[in-house]
């Protein structure tokens, strides 16, 4: 299935075959454990991420939003085989990653990769530069030494770095410039996704602008494909094709971008959209709903709908069934609640 | 640290500090430490420490060169000079059989100095490799390696190293095997405890997406982070391998006679303490002052390392 492609590959080799969806997820659930202790195994679970589908085309963004804890950057390390999940599958050009195993999931990792949120964090502080952005190759044999250090070259000017830069450490550069580095190693293998899990939000905002420039240019010119974790929406707007609201380890809400912001039906979704702050004067403000509070543990999550608690409609059906996911608009799908409808 | 990082720190930031390029995300140069400012911060703020670190690499050279540097053969007996008192022609006196004592403390460094490297180094080896792989897999495998390691611990070292080396018989190999079980386990206490530190950044992730193996992820991204911790724990175990190994001479199951061990002739002085104290009072000397120069060099490099510990 892996293609045994030259090692140093040109940028558009890697565009995907246009049509089917790189990567198709279906039912994906992943629930923890919590431990008691010694006498009592088992104390209960957590719900982390339940029964979430939703799919990436190549060269297309999906956005990943909601809460802290609402299972958003769990449903990005199950996408990338990092965590087992407990049920369902992710599909990655019609193989399922969920079931490999060893070599052949090592192997299949060079494919996707990930953008993390922490550029401190995410740098090993004893290689430098060019150990870090090659290791990709490194391990997969990719190129001859020679061959490599030119590809490192490459790929520290592609993400607008000095190529002079890879004899340097990361403590020597800035956050913003950390995380291109950050960039130009989960591109080193020539993936076709990338999961990218709050990649500007530890940055300032002057820097936001400039990563997400660059990975839209990389979008543009690789056809890559991403899975875009945040919760500002604002970030989302500028650089989405589709959303999904996250709540509670469930999808309440997916639509096109604009269709979402223009048209949100989920009180849920609703919420989020007045919490953003605006400075558009034209624009009609929208109604403004409050949410009021704590988000409930997903070790116990309410009955029904999982937003009852707090929402603002809430009616006394919501609480006997889970609301099914429902296309209201072409490509928009709503978790119909009663309360809505 | 590797020898290839330091050089590559060096290069770096020479050119760092050469070649003025305008910095791509507008962000300043942030300035980086090279290995030598590193070590003037060492020596201005550790003065102790230094002076501690200065006292090993002399104790290193007299071992290293005890053949040149030593008056006398250290198993030359002179029976015209039994119990000579300290002064002209023997520093510091001789002992029972007329063998000059300073002769003797100087090629005792070289013993106590090798089974302290031997020791270390194979403790080293052996717990780094037990911990990196209980920190890493975790799980039932840290289960079992940690359970072992608390056994050897729960009982005392010097019983055990006692137990051992009797077991084996006297002689310096001996007392390294009895050693390194006894030290090993410390070690890998420190180690696994690095490992799930190091285990929980981000990096150790990135280098799973990557496809890195098990291995891979542990000795290329594991062990270098854990350098500086490992270089205090070595540093302070070489004081207590030194002072176990004085102590299993003393008690008779170290390197047998005539070999100058220090707690050696700690033991055979004993019984001249009163007609000759010095016969004891060099040897007692040379064991403590090597094991806390270990001792305070080992802590200033931890106090060093660890900005957040204020002294």
């Amino acid at each position: 299935m892996i293609p045994e492609t030259a090692p140093v590959e040109s940028p558009h080799d890697a565009e995907p075959p246009s049509g089917q969806p790189l990567l198709r997820v279906n039912g994906l659930t992943k629930h923890f454990p919590v431990r008691g202790g010694m006498l009592r195994p088992l104390a209960g679970t957590v719900r982390a991420v339940d029964d979430v589908s939703f799919e990436v085309r190549g060269g297309e963004t999906l956005a990943l939003v909601g809460e802290s804890g609402c299972g958003k950057s769990t449903t990005g390390r199950l996408v990338l085989g990092l965590l087992r999940p407990t049920g369902g599958t992710v599909r990655y050009s019609g193989r399922d990653v969920t079931r490999m195993r060893g070599a052949e999931l090592r192997e299949h990792r060079r494919r996707m990769q990930i953008v993390f949120q922490d550029p401190f964090s995410s740098l090993d502080p004893r290689l430098n530069v060019g150990g870090i952005v090659g290791e990709g190759l490194a391990i997969h044999r990719m190129g001859t030494p020679s061959e490599r250090r030119g590809r490192i070259a490459e790929l520290l000017t592609l993400v607008g770095l000095s190529p002079r830069d890879a004899g340097r450490f990361p403590h020597q550069f800035s956050g913003g410039q950390r995380q291109r580095i950050g960039i130009a190693r989960a591109l080193a293998t020539s993936p076709e996704f990338l999961v990218c899990d709050e990649p500007v939000s530890a940055l300032d905002v002057s820097i936001q602008a400039q990563i997400i420039n660059l990975l839209r240019d990389l979008q543009h010119e690789r056809g890559l494909g991403y899975l875009f974790i945040s919760h500002d929406l604002n970030l989302v707007r500028h650089i989405a094709d589709r959303v999904c609201v996250m709540y509670l380890g469930e999808i309440v809400e997916s639509a096109p971008t604009e269709d979402l912001f223009r048209d949100p039906r989920h009180p849920y979704t609703r919420a989020l959209l007045a919490a953003v702050p605006r400075l558009d004067a034209h624009s009609r403000p929208p109604e403004r709903v409050g949410l009021t509070g704590e988000l409930p543990s997903p070790a116990n999550p309410p009955e029904g709908c999982r937003f009852r608690p707090r929402c603002p409609r809430a009616v006394p059906e919501s609480a006997t069934a889970r609301p099914a996911l429902t296309e209201v608009a072409p490509g928009h799908t709503v978790a119909a609640c009663p309360c809505f409808n | 640290m590797t020898e290839r990082s330091a050089t590559e720190t060096d290069s770096a930031a020479r050119a760092g500090g050469a070649v003025t390029e305008p910095p791509p995300s507008g962000a300043g140069e942030i300035p980086v430490e090279t290995r030598g400012q590193a070590t003037l911060r060492f020596v201005r703020t550790q003065k102790l420490g230094t002076a501690a670190g200065l006292f090993v690499v002399l104790l290193i050279l007299l071992a290293a060169f005890a053949a040149v540097v030593a008056p006398f053969d250290p198993t030359e007996q002179n029976r015209n000079a039994l119990l000579a008192a300290p002064g002209v022609g023997h520093w510091l006196g001789t002992d029972d059989l007329g063998r000059d004592l300073l002769s003797r403390i100087i090629h005792g460094a070289r013993i106590s100095l090798y089974v302290g490297t031997v020791t270390v180094v194979v403790s080293l080896s052996l717990g780094v490799l037990v911990g990196l792989v209980a920190g890493y897999i975790g799980g039932a495998v840290d289960g079992a390696l940690q359970a072992l390691i608390d056994a050897i611990l729960s009982i005392p070292p010097i019983v055990l190293a006692l137990f051992v080396a009797s077991l084996l018989g006297p002689s310096i190999s001996n007392v390294i095997v009895a050693l390194t079980i006894v030290t090993a386990p410390r070690f890998a206490r420190v180690a696994r405890g690095e490992m799930q530190r190091v285990k929980s950044e981000d990096y150790i992730e990135a280098a799973v997406v990557l496809g890195a193996s098990r291995a891979r992820v542990m000795l290329r991204h594991g062990l270098p982070n854990m350098v500086p911790a490992l270089t205090v724990v070595a540093s302070l175990g070489f004081g207590n391998v030194i002072i176990a190994e004085a102590a299993l001479s003393f008690l008779g199951i170290g390197p047998p006679p005539p070999q100058p061990s220090w707690g050696l002739m700690l033991s055979q002085g004993m019984m001249y303490f009163e007609l000759a104290p010095w016969i004891v009072i060099f040897p007692g000397v040379a064991i403590s002052l090597a094991v806390l120069s270990f001792n305070l060099f080992g802590d200033a490099l931890r106090d060093f390392l660890d900005p957040k510990l204020v002294r």
